[in-house]
């Protein structure tokens, strides 16, 4: 059968974002996958050159809704090493914890995207109605409910009382009970499985040599994690990253659903160390030299690189999100495939299109 | 403990030669280092390319001055996953990568009416 050139989204029922593919498909069956971004790019690195270190904190932060902290963590946390600067051992802690919340709405919001993808409505909403549940303990704590606005250079700008402490493990043991309900309907479902099971496949060998990154690197059997690194409170949590080896869609979906009973885990040891002490100390000078700093964000590591020369403004931000990492494992994926499974595929890397187009 | 924001300093980086990057890509990925992507920064005459990978989690990189508006080989030849970065940075930057498979024509993110680099001062014009 002839070739047939079809371009899939920038706008498409499945895509919660615009990613823009361009597939070969011969017989059904994808030949070949080209990307094409830039739909909604909009050049954030460059306000860098007119905005003080200061001020881009908060542009960080819009460099995508589901990840703000980590993208502000990320980058104050290269600000910091330029100046040497010392965190509190408290707000490492609480950076530790606003980071496990947007983790675990992170993974409920694409497990009901997913869901979705299958026609599960239902479940879609059941999802996002103990999403609701995390939203709600971020707006408590940070007075936002997305962008959180908690990290500045030298630490963070909130506390978090022991009273809204207790409130957030209680209502983390209601999102830990109804999140464990909805296992066997996603994870053991007939229909769930025919169309994950055995699908895009990545396996351990191409992962690592295409750089994939998060629950898809960590789907196919490698366990890294930059959490591992210890940055903010992590040094002194236990927890090692949740791996599965199969590398297929399935794999993908297990570790994210994993990864929410594991962020949880954290959130309590780390309110059971909580340290007292101060929220942040203050930075003194500007920014000299080069840093690269990374973090895992929900979909993987993110990566800053930070120029100063001592003076108001930075010479360059440059940000690698995890998504961009993982467009390469994906076109390695999508070939062989059928043109059904292609949105399944997609959505197993998370795709977050804005944040890859910062 | 490793360091996960790491300052840029000789010990993390080797400051190299715009001919010499292929082979030493080649070296890294002999040694078991993952590619994990690249940066690149406006200097006065130059464009500065770091090139980053790890390995357990340690960050190494390698650090390139490519001179405005001139070439450097593609390492996607050694790591197929580079030719997505290299794309950007010759987008934004005007830097030109010899031997890139997928070569976008600098039209990864933006149309053809965008005529010159938008991160690059001096505005390279597209080819």
């Amino acid at each position: 059968m002839a070739k047939t050139v079809l371009p899939f989204g920038p706008q498409h029922p499945v895509l919660p974002e615009p990613l823009h593919l361009t597939l070969t498909i011969e017989d059904e069956i994808v030949k070949e996958a080209i990307p094409k971004l830039g739909y909604v790019h909009r050049g954030l690195e460059k306000l860098a050159e007119i905005r003080d270190h200061n001020q881009m904190i908060y542009i960080v932060e819009r460099v995508c809704g589901i990840c703000s902290c980590l993208h502000a963590l990320c980058y104050c946390q290269g600000i910091e090493s330029l100046m040497g600067l010392e965190v509190p051992s408290r707000a490492k802690y609480l950076r530790t914890i606003w980071s496990e919340m947007h983790r675990i709405h992170s993974h409920l919001l694409w497990l009901g995207l997913f869901a979705d993808a299958f026609g599960f409505e239902s479940l879609f909403m059941q999802f996002w109605r103990i999403r609701e549940r995390v939203m709600d303990l971020q707006e408590e704590t940070a007075g936002n409910r997305v962008i959180l606005s908690v990290n500045q250079v030298g630490g963070v700008r909130r506390d978090i009382s022991a009273e809204s402490a207790q409130w957030i493990l209680d209502t983390l043991k209601t999102v830990e009970k109804e999140t464990l309900q909805l296992k066997s309907t996603i994870l053991d479902d007939y229909t769930v499985k025919l169309r994950t099971v055995g699908k895009g496949v990545l396996t351990k060998e191409k992962a690592y040599e295409l750089g994939a990154a998060g629950p898809t690197l960590r789907a196919s059997g490698i366990a890294q994690d930059m959490r591992q690194t210890g940055y903010a409170a992590y040094s002194e949590l236990d927890f090692a990253p949740v791996v599965e080896t199969d590398g297929d869609c399935y794999a993908r979906t297990t570790v994210r659903f994993n990864e929410i009973f594991q962020a949880i885990d954290l959130i309590r040891q780390a309110f059971s160390k909580l340290p007292e002490g101060e929220l942040a100390v203050k930075p003194k000078g500007l920014p000299t030299g080069e840093v690269v700093s990374r973090v895992e964000q929900p979909r993987g590591e993110c990566l800053y690189y930070i120029r100063g020369a001592g003076k108001k403004f930075l010479e360059r931000v440059r940000i690698r999100t995890p998504t961009f990492a993982n467009i390469p494992p994906l076109l390695d994926m999508l070939p062989g495939c059928d043109l059904a499974d292609v949105p399944v595929l997609i959505l197993t890397i998370d795709p977050c299109i804005s944040c890859t187009e910062r | 403990m490793i360091d996960s924001a790491v300052v840029i300093n000789e010990e993390n980086t080797a400051e190299v030669r715009p001919d010499e990057v292929i082979t030493l890509s080649r070296e890294l990925k002999d040694e078991g280092f993952r590619f994990v992507t690249m940066s690149s920064a406006e200097l006065e005459e130059s464009i500065c390319v770091l090139y980053h990978f790890d390995k357990d989690l340690e960050l190494r990189n390698l650090k390139v001055d490519v001179p405005k508006g001139s070439k450097i080989g593609s390492i996607a030849s050694v790591y197929s996953c580079a030719f997505l970065v290299e794309n950007e940075i010759k987008e934004h930057f005007g830097v030109e990568f010899d031997g890139i498979p997928l070569d976008f024509q600098g039209m990864l993110y933006s149309d053809e009416e965008v005529q010159k680099t938008p991160f690059c001062n001096i505005g390279i014009k597209r080819v």
